[in-house]
Formats: structure tokens, C-alpha cells, sequence
């Protein structure tokens, strides 16, 4: 199982653990751990609502697995993302990455959230002191995404 | 020659609509011509106009406006992404 989409939290360190359980060529594994901020565009963040597209989500997120494994050569990928309300503290999204040596593990890592912040079919509502707003998509996640692009690795 | 088309997000709240089954008028083969056609029903629907920063997706893929609309298929209109 390499990628979930659910609404129940995770054990990070099981996560770590599994991705190289039994595999001793593993000599490397990074990863990222996004969590809800209780600060937003300068006002307060209470909670936190993320919609997703049920069955949308899983594929492009298999297919952004895909692309990483096809451009570095990697032992095992894990993707988690949660979606329904969270509250500030709470982990949103999960990724690990293994492999022999760290260049590949981080790159991949990054790689990996760059395209989803782009492309994997989330949305967020905050809810704030003034009411609730949806989070506008930013410039710099695009570009975050379009070096690479550029880049061959 | 129905299509599925669902809204998410700030689209589906502004336009009141979570998913609908359309079916396709004659001049609409493509997502971007789809797109029009649902942005000229009326006032709230302006949301899917030109100009206005709407993603859309086929059978669950990210689409093109260029991309073919046939018989059967998901449509999907909303935001660009934030997740992560």
C-alpha cells in the first residue's frame, strides 16, 4: 500500500519503520511531515476543513508516486493525506521516501510534495475569526512544482 | 449523451451545486466549450466564466479545455489545489 487517503491520523515512526523493514539495501529514508498552522494569512486559524474528489485523489497521487520512481531509483515510497476537519498541531500529510543514498531520498521527498501541492485534488477550509474561507492556491507552489521541470534531477 | 459533472470547493459553494447529470447540447465537444456553456446558464454560474481561475478534470484526470467531452464521462470543475 503506498498511498492513503484518510481521515484517521498516523504513526509517523511506524511509517519510518515500514519503509524499510526487512530491506537492509535501504541505507536512506527522508521524509515530510505537513501539520496545520494556527495562523493563516495573518488571522488566526481555529480548525481547519480539507475536501478532497474521492477517487481523483488516489490516482494522481499513484501517479506522482510513478513519476518519482521513474525519474530516481527508490525502494519504497508511502504517501498518506488526510482530509475532513483538523484542528492546529494536527498532521495533514505523510511522506517517505527510501533508498540507498540520502541525494535521491530527499530530492524524491520534495518532488513529491511539490507536485502534490499542485495537482493532487485537495482543498482547504479555514475556519477564522471572521468566518470561514477557502485557501487560495499560491504562486510560488506552482513554481515550486515547475523547476522540475527544468531540471532532469 | 449525458455527462457527469461535479463542483468542488469554493466553485460548488458559489454555485450551489455539488454534482449534476447534463446532458450535452449540440456545440459542446470539449471541456473549455463545456465550460462556456455552463458559465452563460445565469448570474451565479459567471463563477465558471473566462477569466475566473477554475481547474478542470476528465474521467479524473487533470484536463485541457481542448480535451473531448464524450458520452459517459466525469467532468470535474473547482479551484487550483491547496492540499499538503
Amino acid at each position: 500500500m503506498t498511498v492513503s487517503v484518510q481521515a484517521e491520523d498516523f504513526d509517523v515512526g511506524a511509517e519510518i519503520s515500514a519503509l524499510s523493514a526487512g530491506r537492509h539495501e535501504v541505507g536512506a529514508v527522508a521524509t515530510f511531515v505537513g501539520l496545520v498552522r494556527d495562523v493563516s494569512g495573518g488571522s488566526s486559524v481555529g480548525a481547519m476543513t480539507l475536501e478532497h474528489y474521492p477517487g481523483m485523489t488516489e490516482k494522481s497521487l499513484e501517479e506522482i508516486v510513478e513519476q518519482a520512481c521513474a525519474r530516481w531509483s527508490l525502494y519504497g515510497v508511502r504517501v498518506i493525506h488526510r482530509f475532513g476537519r483538523l484542528e492546529p498541531g494536527d498532521r495533514i500529510v505523510f511522506v517517505g521516501v527510501a533508498g540507498a543514498h540520502r541525494g535521491e531520498t530527499f530530492a524524491a521527498c520534495e518532488f513529491i510534495m511539490d507536485y502534490l501541492k499542485t495537482r493532487a485534488p485537495f482543498w482547504k477550509l479555514e475556519e477564522t475569526p471572521a468566518g470561514a474561507r477557502w485557501v487560495d492556491a499560491r504562486d510560488s507552489d506552482d513554481s515550486a512544482a515547475a523547476r522540475w521541470e527544468q531540471s532532469s534531477r | 449523451m449525458t455527462v457527469k459533472i461535479l463542483y468542488f470547493a469554493s466553485l460548488k459553494d458559489a454555485l450551489g451545486c455539488t454534482e449534476e447529470s447534463f446532458v450535452l447540447p449540440s456545440g459542446v465537444s470539449t471541456v473549455g466549450e463545456l465550460r462556456s456553456f455552463l458559465a452563460d446558464r445565469g448570474e451565479k454560474w459567471k463563477a465558471l466564466g473566462e477569466g475566473r481561475n477554475v481547474r478542470a478534470a476528465r474521467n479524473q484526470r487533470m484536463a485541457a479545455p481542448a480535451d473531448p467531452v464524450l458520452p459517459g464521462d466525469e467532468i470535474a470543475f473547482f479551484p487550483p489545489v491547496t492540499g499538503g
